[in-house]
């Protein structure tokens, strides 16, 4: 094939301006894949015509470019470019901002952690303090036992009754705070031994003439009771009081063989 | 890099392969269709629409059916044609004038910033009348063969040899001369 003659014909000149048939196109392409001469005949006048073109234009390209890659979405590569240049100028910055977000959080974690702290000692002082509490009530009600006990000891109205030990148990004693106006008896037993497993005091009232015992209780508590004083309620006109050890829950009538105390009232 | 590497990538959506073939011919394009609407933000408008439009269409130039160039080309002058034949264009631009790129570069003062402008300049008003139409309607227009020729009447092997003979001069002037 003639390659000067065909280059000569004009045919690439019409190519580049897109005046050729499909077929014809077709043609030019795979001699210009086949001789280089064809293929830098076609660059140069492609080249000549893009030249002539641009310049009769007055674009702003730079700008439409701008347009159009926004128009497309495209990935703002300039503007990171800009940020990497000045990449040390921002570091400072970021390491500080890291540095200072990194010290936040460990002092939140701290914060926190001493807030969870501070609540427990809160509970633990919370416990004790109810417990004080309870204590307090404790040493109140105690105190106010105590001035009870006082009040009765120094009332003028109250009668005084000693219970002697009786029989086998003469080392044993009692006695009796009679508040006749109250019906009540505050009775001492701190001169009584522990009752054996499975017994109880039981204390009577009694009139002499005909002698006539009246219940007045077991002393369930004798034993868990600190000062050994009872407040008992006695609605009786006593004429004297025992106390008899008697089987758990207490007897209808005392066992006269266990009579530990007896203490006669004065006559009034 | 060759340029049928850097379309290779274009037609697969690379971006860095857009924008340098934008570089290499948005200029030339922009020229293609100012010559066609006399408009200069119009024809700024109509070139980033065929840029657009070329992007969206990549996957369908394919290099057996013509160059890269003469493809974009073709959707320039198509888009600039539309544009003349579109309604809101027609009545603003009731007084279309008929100059052809010859004059455009000869009246262009706008362009003295560039050296190749002056070169072409000198070059196209020396072109033999028969010369710059034969150009204005091949490059600027799109006209095929035998368009140009019924146009210039002229026969066909004569519009293709008197072509040849215009673009060596041409590149005469803008290659060999290193504008």
């Amino acid at each position: 094939m003639d390659i000067k003659a065909y280059i000569d014909s004009g045919i690439l000149e019409l190519y580049v301006a897109g005046a050729l048939s499909e077929a014809e196109n077709q043609e030019v392409y795979a001699l210009m894949q086949q001789y280089p001469e064809i293929l830098q005949e076609v660059l140069e006048i492609e080249s000549a015509i893009v030249k002539l073109t641009g310049n009769v234009s007055k674009s702003n390209t730079i700008k439409s470019l701008e347009i159009i890659k926004r128009t497309l979405a495209f990935k703002v590569k300039d503007d990171t470019k800009v940020i990497s240049l000045s990449k040390p100028k921002y570091n400072w910055i970021t390491y500080t901002g890291w540095a200072a977000s990194i010290i936040l959080t460990l002092g939140l974690i701290w914060t926190a952690n001493q807030n969870n702290q501070l609540k427990s000692t809160i509970q633990t002082v919370e416990t004790q303090k109810s417990q004080l509490e309870i204590e307090i009530e404790y040493a109140k009600t105690d105190l106010d036992k105590a001035k009870t006990l006082i009040s009765v000891l120094r009332d003028e109205n109250i009668t005084q009754i000693p219970l002697e030990g009786q029989g086998d148990f003469a080392s044993s004693y009692a006695k009796v705070y009679w508040d006749k106006d109250a019906k009540r008896i505050f009775l001492d037993v701190d001169g009584l031994p522990e009752p054996p497993q499975g017994t109880v005091y039981q204390v009577w009232s009694l009139t002499l003439n005909p002698l006539t015992p009246v219940s007045l209780g077991t002393l369930d508590q004798f034993t868990t009771d600190e000062n050994k004083i009872f407040e008992i309620n006695n609605p009786n006109q006593s004429e004297a009081f025992g106390i008899t050890l008697e089987p758990a829950g207490g007897s209808q009538s005392p066992t006269m063989e266990k009579l530990y105390t007896l203490g006669v009232a004065a006559a009034s | 890099m060759q340029l049928e590497a850097l379309v290779e990538k274009f037609k697969q959506k690379d971006e860095k392969a857009f924008e340098a073939l934008y570089t290499m011919y948005s200029k030339s394009m922009h020229g293609v269709i100012y010559n066609i609407v006399k408009d200069n933000d119009i024809a700024e408008e109509v070139m980033q629409d065929v840029f657009v439009k070329a992007w969206h269409n990549a996957s369908s130039y394919s290099f057996e059916k013509g160059r890269f160039f003469t493809w974009i080309l073709n959707i320039s002058r198509n888009a600039a044609i539309d544009k003349t034949r579109s309604k809101g264009f027609k009545n603003s631009k009731q007084n279309l004038n008929s100059d052809f790129f010859v004059d455009i570069l000869e009246t262009s003062d706008s362009l003295d910033n560039s050296t190749d402008a002056i070169g072409i300049k000198k070059f196209v008003t020396k072109l033999a009348e028969k010369c710059k139409k034969v150009i204005e309607l091949l490059y600027f227009k799109g006209y095929t063969q035998s368009e140009v020729s019924e146009t210039l009447d002229m026969p066909i092997g004569t519009v293709k040899t008197r072509n040849r003979q215009c673009i060596q001069e041409l590149r005469s002037i803008v290659l060999k001369n290193g504008y």
